[in-house]
């Protein structure tokens, strides 16, 4: 029987494994990740956080082991239904992954167009999250001329344009000022206050801190659980 | 969507200028030597058909053949199926002729003792009949008669000249074949490259949810462009080519009333199709290895 909490639960990771030959990254990891909760996934370098999130969004596939994504289960998904899981997500990848050779305003865009959103709308959304991340005045800038910042602004925006149901985040703090840190740590929040379940991997003490949300700690591979905050 | 996909491709083509513009010269080059040799079968093939209407049967009589005979032979020619006409002309009349062609070397005929000639009759055909078939059967019914000693229409060298023609026609599907697959293969390495050279930003779209067709099409509508332009450039090469031709070739160059002729419309339009499919396959085969993954 599916208990209440259970029936809450936006994420499900039962017993998984992820390895690279005989080196393990991830090992029997159980857990649940709860709708409109603010998770962080804390842990040293190489202790698994960004293999965990890239399990999620099927940029890795598991070794062993079941994730459920809102109900669906990934080992049964079909290549080509890989794209709609992904629209689930918003993705602030460590790196940025911003497209060079697009401007900001294309880099946000993109994520609508795929989804065959009709131009006028994609306008309308486009420019009012630049506008929600401060970006609206650099929108024909292209991401090399942009400051680390400023980068991670716009793959904030990129993420959170399409509204999704899930933001998963790798280190988004990682190398920006405390006053760049601390603006996009409120953008996080506030995707979160409208509804989106966020979570965070990072080892950043002081952002966890910040927040009262759950955290879960990764160390060589396995999870240790603690308590709410 | 389709508008979006036809301006990434466009923004893609302008983006990899060079590259492009190699890809659609070499389909150009393609489909100008597979189009020569198209426009070279056509033409022959008239040639070919202008030459079989004008086919005259000639038929030798046997030497003891009487002179009363011949108006009766005449009458009977002339009642068998497809025959307009039959001219006598006597060996005397044919050594005049011969005469008069070699008029140069008239000295070899001097010093014949008597005419080695036979008389003859020139069969021609009404224009419903003017076929190789039918030809073919009127000279076996007349070589039946007695006093017929031989039947000539030129099947020897037409003949020949058909075979080689057709040699020449596999020739071209060979080559033409060969050539396609080039042409495939370039477009193939041109769209492997702008491939590789956008992994990052594939990699990207992928990851943010676009599915494989939204990365796809606008590199099928860029390899249809490059097809179709490659196409038209090197039918326009051949035409201009053709043009500057056909205007210097003397009239009495070509027999009677034949005159050479561009592709028609049809076989234009089929090898514009062709280079549009060029075009498709070779991106077909680059991104079903590239996006195998």
């Amino acid at each position: 029987m599916i208990g209440e909490k259970e029936k809450n639960a936006i994420i499900r990771l039962f017993h998984v494994y992820r390895h690279y030959g005989s080196k393990n990254a991830l090992i029997d990891i159980t857990l649940d990740v709860f709708k409109n909760e603010f998770l962080f996934i804390s842990g040293p370098s190489g202790a698994g956080k960004t293999t965990l999130l890239k399990l999620l969004y099927l940029g890795e596939p598991v070794s062993d082991g079941q994730i459920l994504i809102d109900g669906m289960n990934l080992s049964r998904i079909s290549r080509n239904r890989i794209p709609y899981l992904r629209r689930n997500f918003g993705i602030v990848f460590q790196d940025y992954k911003l497209i060079k050779t697009k401007t900001v305003y294309e880099n946000v865009a993109i994520v609508l167009e795929a989804s065959g959103v009709k131009r006028r709308m994609v306008q309308k959304k486009v420019n009012h999250v630049l506008r929600t991340v401060g970006m609206e005045q650099r929108h024909s800038a292209f991401p090399p001329s942009l400051s680390g910042g400023e980068q991670q602004r716009v793959a904030i925006a990129r993420a959170i344009v399409g509204d999704p149901k899930i933001i998963l985040a790798d280190e988004p703090t990682g190398s920006l000022d405390s006053e760049s840190a601390s603006f996009i740590f409120n953008l996080l929040k506030g995707v979160h206050t409208r509804g989106a379940t966020v979570i965070i991997a990072t080892h950043d003490k002081e952002l966890i801190k910040k927040t009262g949300g759950r955290v879960v700690y990764l160390s060589s591979g396995r999870l240790e659980i603690s308590p709410y905050v | 969507m389709i508008r979006l996909f036809y301006k990434r491709a466009i923004q893609d083509i302008r983006e990899n200028r060079f590259l492009n513009a190699v890809t659609i010269i070499t389909i150009a080059l393609s489909i100008l030597i597979v189009s020569v040799f198209a426009l070279f079968f056509i033409n022959t093939n008239d040639l070919i058909n202008h030459w079989k209407k004008g086919i005259r049967v000639m038929v030798y009589l046997k030497t003891n053949t009487s002179e009363a005979r011949i108006p009766d032979i005449k009458k009977k020619f002339e009642e068998m199926y497809g025959v307009s006409e039959a001219v006598f002309i006597s060996k005397e009349e044919a050594l005049e002729q011969l005469k008069l062609q070699i008029k140069s070397q008239i000295s070899l005929l001097e010093d014949l003792k008597e005419n080695p000639l036979p008389d003859a009759f020139e069969v021609r055909m009404i224009p419903s009949s003017q076929s190789w078939e039918k030809v073919e059967t009127l000279s076996g019914k007349i070589k039946s008669l007695p006093y017929v000693d031989a039947v000539e229409y030129g099947e020897k060298w037409l003949g020949r000249f058909t075979n080689i023609v057709n040699l020449f026609r596999l020739t071209g599907y060979g080559v033409g074949g060969l050539f396609f697959m080039a042409a495939v293969f370039i477009v193939a390495n041109t769209i492997r490259l702008v491939l590789y050279s956008r992994r990052e930003e594939i990699e990207i779209m992928r990851l943010i949810g676009a599915a494989d067709s939204f990365i796809k099409i606008p590199f099928y509508i860029q390899s249809l462009i490059q097809g179709t332009l490659g196409g038209i450039l090197g039918l326009g090469i051949l035409f201009v080519t053709f043009i500057i031709i056909a205007s210097n070739v003397e009239h009495g160059f070509l027999p009677g009333s034949f005159q050479i002729r561009f592709l028609p419309p049809a076989v234009f339009i089929s090898i514009v199709i062709s280079s549009m499919l060029v075009g498709w396959l070779g991106c077909y085969l680059s991104l079903k290895q590239f996006l195998r993954i």
